[in-house]
This record gives C-alpha cells, sequence and structure tokens, in this order.
C-alpha cells in the first residue's frame, strides 16, 4: 500500500508537513525551527514512496521524546494517510472489489450460490475474519477490517463526530469477545492430548495480541474515512488528546489511566536520581584538609584544587493524608506511589487514607516492593468508612490529630491531599492550625482547578490559611514539580 | 563494506542488510535513523529501556562499515579533561625543571620559548572526544549513557555535535578530518537538554516484537530449535506484561535461552519456568510476581 501517497509536488508536501508541524504543536509536541527544517532536508535522502521511511525521518527529526510518540503517529496517519476515492464513506464500486477480492481469496468455499453481485452474508464475513485472526493472517484481516466498517460503521459524511461511536458500532457486530473464546476452543481442540496450562494462556495473549491489532486497523480505518470526508485539520482537531503528563487525574478515562500508569514509572524514577544528585550537590562543605593535600602532590606540592566535604542535611518525615473517596482516588494512587518512589529521600513515609473515618496504611507499602498490590490492599482492607462513606474532613482530621498528632514533630512535613468537599460537614480547621504550629510543613494538595476552590461544598481555603502552601495538581506534570521541591 | 566513506549506505534497507550480516537485526526504524543519520552528518540520540541493544547498536554500526569505535562512557563528575583534552602537568613540570637546570649550567632560554613549548601537542594528552575529531580513518564515537553526566557537561558536547571541531585556548580550533558518525546512549534518568536534543536524531528503542526477538533468539544462541525459541520469546513476552520493577531485557532473554538449552529442556512448562526465573527477572519481588503470576495459570 505505497502507492497511493497523496504528495505529488514538493509543494504540496510542504504545504502538507506545515499543517502537520503546527498540529503537532498544538497538541503540546515542541517541535523548534530548527528541527522542522531538519525534517525538511531529511525527506530528501528517503524515498517518498516508501511511507515507513517518511514516517521515521519526521519521527527521528522532531519528536525527541518517546512519551509523545503516541501522539505523534495518530497526527502522521491523520495528515499522511492513504486518501482517495477508495476512502469515500458512502462506498463506492471499490468496496465491492475488496469483497470480492476476499471472496477471491476464499477460494473454491463460496460456491453457494451468493453471488458477487450480493457479496458475502454477515456470517460469512465472521467466519473468514475467525480464519484470518487464526492463522494471524495480516493482509486477509486488514481487508476484513475494510469491510466491516464499510458495513457496520453506518458513518455518515459530514457529521463532526471523532469516530468512536462507529469504532463502538463497528466492534459490537463482529463481537471479538466471542471469536476470542472460539479461538481459544479451536486451540484446545487442535492440541493433542489437551494444552498444558501455559501453553493455553501464551495462545490467548496471542490471540489478544492480534485482536488488539484489529481493533486499531479498524480504528485507522474509521480515521482515513474521516479524514477524506473533513479534511485533516478537522478530524485532527476532534481527536486530539492530552500527552500522558497533562491528563486530568479528575476526569481520566479507564485508558488515560492506564497511560499515566505507565507514564509515571520512568517520571518517578528519574525524580528520584535527580533529588539523590541535588542532596550530594547542593551546597558545599567545610574544606577537606587530608584530600586537598593528597591531591596538590600531582602540581609539586601547590595546592591548586581544594577538595570540600559534602554536608550531609537531616532528611525530612513525611506523613501522607490522603482522601480516596472516588472522585480524587486517582489523584491519591499517583501521589502515593509518587511519594514512595523517592522515599529513600526521606528519614521515614507514614501514610494515612481517609473517607469520612481514617486509618494508617504505613503497614501495607512495608515489605512489599510493589505499588499496585499496595494500593489494591488500601483499597479492599483499609478500615476508612466512619458512617455513610461520604467525604467528611472535619471527622478524619479530628480522629488523625487524637491518634497520631503527637507523632508530627518539627521535622515532620504534612502533605493533605484531598478536594476538601466536606458535603456540609463540620471544618474543623483548628486541626490544621495546631498542626501547623507543630510541624515542619503542611502542604495541601488539591486536585480541582483553581476556579473552582471554594464553589459548592468546598471549603478548601479554611484549611488553606493555615497550611504552609496549597497547590494545584491536577496532572502528572504538576505533581512532578511539587514533589520535586519536597526532597 | 569498504565504500568511499561519503555515501557509506545506500538505502534504509542496505543499511538493515549490513547489520544482519554482523548479527544485528534492526527493525525498519533503526535502519531508517542510522541512514538518516549519515546521510546528514547528524548524531543520534538512541534512547529505551536497558538492555535492548543501544550500546550494541553502535558498536555493530562500527563493525559493519569497518570503522573504528571509540568509546566515551559517562559518568557523574566527567569533565573536559577526562571527555575532550588535558595538558600533561607532570610532563610540564618536568620540563620546567629539566630547563632550570639547564640554565644553572648557564645555557638560558626565554621563559616565552618554555611557554610556547610546554602548551604544544607533546605535552597533549588526547580524550575520546578530541581523538574522534583528529581520527584519519572513519570513526563511530560512542557516548554510552550521557543521562549521566550533569546539565552544565552536557555543553561540553554541543560544539562536537554541532561543528565536529574542539577549540582548544593554547592551541586554536581542530575541526574533524572526517564526519564521524555519533551514537549517544541514554537510558533516560533524566531529561536531556533541549539543547542537546535538537542537535539530534532520535531514536528509541524499545522491546522488540516477538517475530524480531525470536530472530534475535535464533541468530544469537546456536543450537536452539525453532519451537523453544518460540515458548521462550512468548514466555518473556507475557512476564513484561505484568507490573514489574524491572522487565526482562533482549540481553536477559538470551542468557534464558542459552540456561534452558544448557539444561537440555525441549520445551518450557510451568514449572521449568518458574525455576529459571532468575536469570530472566532480578529483583525478588519481581521473581515472585511472575512465579505467582505463572503458576496461577495452572490452576
Amino acid at each position: 500500500m505505497t502507492d497511493g501517497l497523496p504528495l505529488g509536488s514538493s509543494a504540496g508536501l510542504l504545504e502538507s508537513l506545515g499543517g502537520f508541524v503546527k498540529e503537532l504543536r498544538t497538541a503540546g509536541i515542541p517541535v523548534s525551527l530548527t528541527e522542522n527544517l531538519d525534517a525538511v532536508e531529511a525527506l530528501r535522502h528517503v524515498p517518498l514512496e516508501d511511507r515507513d521511511a517518511f514516517k521515521y525521518a519526521l519521527a527521528a527529526t522532531m519528536v525527541k521524546n518517546n512519551a509523545h510518540w503516541k501522539t505523534f503517529e495518530t497526527v502522521f496517519e491523520v495528515y499522511f494517510s492513504l486518501r482517495g476515492r477508495q476512502y469515500d464513506i458512502a462506498g463506492g464500486d471499490d468496496d465491492q472489489a475488496v469483497e470480492e477480492a476476499i471472496a477471491g481469496l476464499l477460494g473454491a468455499r463460496q460456491g453457494d450460490g451468493h453471488g458477487s453481485a450480493e457479496g458475502l452474508t454477515n456470517e460469512q464475513l465472521a467466519e473468514m475474519l475467525f480464519r484470518a485472526l487464526m492463522d494471524g493472517n495480516d493482509p486477509m484481516m486488514r481487508a476484513i477490517a475494510r469491510a466491516a466498517v464499510t458495513r457496520y460503521a453506518g458513518m455518515e459524511p459530514g457529521r463532526p463526530v471523532g469516530g468512536t461511536y462507529y469504532l463502538y458500532r463497528t466492534l459490537r457486530q463482529l463481537d471479538l469477545d466471542a471469536v476470542l473464546k472460539r479461538m481459544m476452543e479451536q486451540t484446545r481442540q487442535q492440541a493433542s492430548g489437551g494444552p498444558t496450562d501455559l501453553e493455553e494462556r501464551l495462545a490467548r495473549e496471542e490471540y489478544e495480541h492480534r485482536l488488539d491489532a484489529l481493533r486499531r486497523e479498524i480504528e485507522a480505518e474509521i480515521r482515513r474515512r474521516l479524514v477524506a470526508d473533513r479534511g485533516a485539520e478537522a478530524v485532527a482537531k476532534s481527536i486530539r488528546k492530552p500527552l500522558p503528563e497533562d491528563i486530568d487525574f479528575m476526569h481520566a478515562s479507564r485508558e488515560e489511566l492506564v497511560a499515566l500508569r505507565k507514564a509515571i514509572a520512568p517520571l518517578t524514577r528519574k525524580l528520584a536520581v535527580r533529588l539523590a544528585r541535588k542532596r550530594r550537590h547542593g551546597r558545599k562543605g567545610p574544606l577537606d584538609f587530608r584530600s586537598t593535600v593528597r591531591h596538590s602532590l600531582s602540581y609539586g606540592g601547590v595546592p591548586a584544587d581544594p577538595k570540600f566535604r559534602y554536608p550531609r542535611p537531616s532528611k525530612p518525615e513525611i506523613m501522607v493524608v490522603a482522601d480516596i473517596s472516588g472522585s480524587v482516588a486517582a489523584f491519591a494512587r499517583f501521589t502515593l506511589q509518587m511519594v514512595y518512589a523517592i522515599s529513600s529521600q526521606f528519614s521515614r513515609v507514614r501514610s494515612f487514607v481517609f473517607i469520612d473515618g481514617i486509618d494508617e496504611v504505613t503497614d501495607y507499602f512495608k515489605g512489599n516492593e510493589d505499588i499496585a498490590s499496595a494500593i489494591h490492599r488500601i483499597n479492599t482492607e483499609a478500615d476508612v468508612i466512619w458512617v455513610d462513606g461520604h467525604s467528611d474532613y472535619g471527622h478524619a482530621l479530628e480522629v488523625f490529630w487524637d491518634r497520631w498528632g503527637r507523632d508530627v514533630n518539627p521535622k515532620t512535613t504534612v502533605l493533605l491531599l484531598g478536594d476538601a468537599r466536606n458535603n456540609y460537614h463540620a471544618a474543623q480547621a483548628w486541626v490544621i492550625a495546631e498542626m501547623s504550629k507543630k510541624a515542619r510543613h503542611v502542604y495541601w494538595l488539591n486536585p480541582e482547578p483553581r476556579s473552582y476552590w471554594d464553589t459548592g461544598d468546598s471549603i478548601v481555603s479554611q484549611y488553606a490559611t493555615h497550611c504552609d502552601g496549597a497547590y494545584e495538581c491536577r496532572n502528572l506534570k504538576q505533581l512532578e514539580r511539587f514533589v520535586e521541591q519536597l526532597g | 563494506m569498504s565504500d568511499a566513506p561519503a555515501t557509506r549506505f545506500e538505502s534504509p534497507a542496505s543499511v538493515r542488510e549490513g547489520l544482519r550480516r554482523v548479527q544485528y537485526l534492526a527493525d525498519e526504524g533503526i535502519a531508517g535513523v542510522v541512514f538518516l543519520a549519515e546521510r546528514l552528518g547528524k548524531p543520534v540520540l538512541v534512547e529505551g529501556p536497558a538492555g535492548t541493544g543501544k550500546t550494541q547498536l553502535a558498536k555493530s554500526v562500527a563493525e559493519m562499515t569497518g570503522a573504528r569505535l571509540i568509546r566515551l562512557q559517562c559518568y557523574e563528575g566527567l569533565d573536559e579533561s577526562k571527555a575532550l583534552y588535558e595538558w600533561n602537568y607532570k610532563k610540564q613540570l618536568l620540563r620546567i625543571q629539566a630547563q632550570r637546570v639547564a640554565e644553572s649550567d648557564g645555557a638560558g632560554n626565554g621563559w616565552s620559548d618554555i611557554e610556547d613549548d610546554i602548551f604544544s601537542e607533546p605535552f597533549l594528552l588526547t580524550r575520546p572526544l578530541l581523538e574522534a575529531i583528529r581520527a584519519e580513518e572513519p570513526v563511530v564515537l560512542l557516548i554510552d549513557e550521557v543521562d549521566r553526566v550533569e546539565v552544565e557537561t552536557e555543553a561540553l558536547l554541543l560544539e562536537i555535535l554541532s561543528d565536529y571541531q574542539v577549540s582548544i585556548p593554547e592551541l586554536g580550533t581542530v575541526s574533524a578530518t572526517q564526519i564521524p558518525l555519533v551514537f549517544l546512549t541514554s537510558n533516560n534518568t533524566r531529561e536531556l537538554s533541549e539543547a542537546l536534543k535538537r542537535r539530534c536524531l532520535f531514536l528509541h528503542i524499545d522491546y522488540p516484537d516477538l517475530d524480531r526477538e525470536k530472530e534475535i533468539v535464533l541468530t544469537r544462541v546456536p543450537g536452539i530449535s525453532e519451537a523453544l525459541a518460540d515458548q521462550v520469546v512468548r514466555i518473556v513476552r507475557s512476564v513484561r506484561s505484568l507490573e514489574l520493577k524491572k522487565a526482562p531485557s533482549v540481553s536477559e532473554t538470551l542468557d534464558w535461552a542459552r540456561t534452558l538449552l544448557l539444561l537440555g529442556i525441549q520445551s518450557v512448562d510451568a514449572a521449568t519456568a518458574t525455576e529459571t526465573l532468575h536469570i530472566l527477572l532480578k529483583y525478588q519481588s519481581d521473581i515472585d510476581k511472575a512465579a505467582k503470576d505463572l503458576a496461577a495459570s495452572a490452576t
């Protein structure tokens, strides 16, 4: 499929490239002028009819961060996808041709009266899909994906949608869960004496992989048709998604949460390294006499290169008090994960979670280096419900102060996480006032945008007046910035 | 592969073919970027998880083109005296002392003669970067783990990477006689500066997909049966999909395949896999998790 590039002349190419770069920038990928020029220069060296080479040339020169790759790929698909009459939404003769080709591939099996004029029945298409998936037959799968979109998506020209709805409609008709089930059954039957459990598991993973590929293919197909219908700019705008570090904690979809989880691991690793370096190189200490004399020997006894001792400042102790009620649970999870990932920078980390009751969960993180299972234990075992399971900051803070207040000392930094939506209970802000008298610092982190603070039942400023600072932490970027200044 | 150095590569496909000949299986992305790097005369910044063949890529390209590999291992505290050049203080000191002895014998030369003398070639210690610039024959320069140096030290690379020259105040500017192929690798422990990234082509090497990894196992582990290789890479993929502290790298896959071969195992079952997991994974918590997961599939 290398013949359909819409780039006849170099002027057309430059124009497409201009729009492409503009869209990348709008999506948040920083593409500098030199990088843009490099890309143009690079394109002179790759054969334009080689789509992959074209794509990698653009990626290598413009995308310098792997977290941005997915965004790049989507935008690339939109701007440089195959275009032409065969992708018209209405479905032209070519779709008929595709189905005929599929029938041809299938060979003599189609001799039962269904002429090519009527095309295949839905059952036959499903059967072919099943066989293509079983054999891992990629070209066939792509052809079927196209046919399926034509048939099931019911695309209408001119509708300003992003394509999720079309995707949903197509997938519902194909019923991939049932296909997977059938594939597994087939595998069980084929293996002599039944497959071992490990084999079965590996087979399942392979099939799921292929189904994912099919899903992506369908999605790409829908996108291609949308582009053909409405033009690249409009489509790019309607499918634009935030970069992982810009995803809003409070409104992340399931898919975005997965992306967040993937993004946070390298981020915390980087943060830990950075903080460790900062501690070592932060300030210079007193002269190290012994080392200086030792090094002066290579300069004939002249102390040309004075050496210093590095100071070892005491590490702070951290207490995290997090609201884990539904709306802010994801935020609490990521903050805890980040704090524990850099726990070597602190002398001690203790964590508490609450909804309307409060419980200490420090032990869940001990000896268990796996953050995911600790989070799971918090969600299932922690005793955080007192009356009705609606956030009650006042009560939770009061109990915290009663039971653990004496552990707060001048070395402690307290982090309070939550949106402070108190369901109109008593605020008990005096707890925070007392706390900030005893603790080294008290910070409030709020996952809501600042403009929502103190609207409705949010009482964040009643608490914030007693804190050393209240911060808006809506996404990983803001969270990372805050955590960095803690260490 | 001893073509004229001006155009060493004809097309991405030929790069891929050449790398295959030295037993490095590149995918289209890798081959494409290496090709462009040579054509544009730009350094390549290679990023990705540990053990996916970033360093090996530079070595293989050197082997393929028959160029000399010059390697600069980066570490915290690396400075220009270790990366670029250094004056040989001890030799300079001896030179000055020898002069004094000569003077006391009555044969006096002026200080300016000495100065000209001690800041000249014989007293210069070349370090990897300068060496790569001054090399007459084709070289591949590998700057390994560039993310380990501090941000300030990065700046010292910039002149080399964009202009292929080094300025030495006492001697003047040394320009490259030929443009070396430069590879920088990074494990991404910190964000590299914009200035550095802008000068480089970016290449992210991820874990290879199933087919490519299988091919790698088959090339790198002689004597392994195709069925076993297939099973090995599939189990590795399965283990990688877990949330681990450190996912198994390609080199660990190869180690595991070799071990299984040595043990004379024809086909891996859950029990063997669990017993030999410590070759694939290096953290106890990861091993426990994967063992539990593999066992769970057996119920």
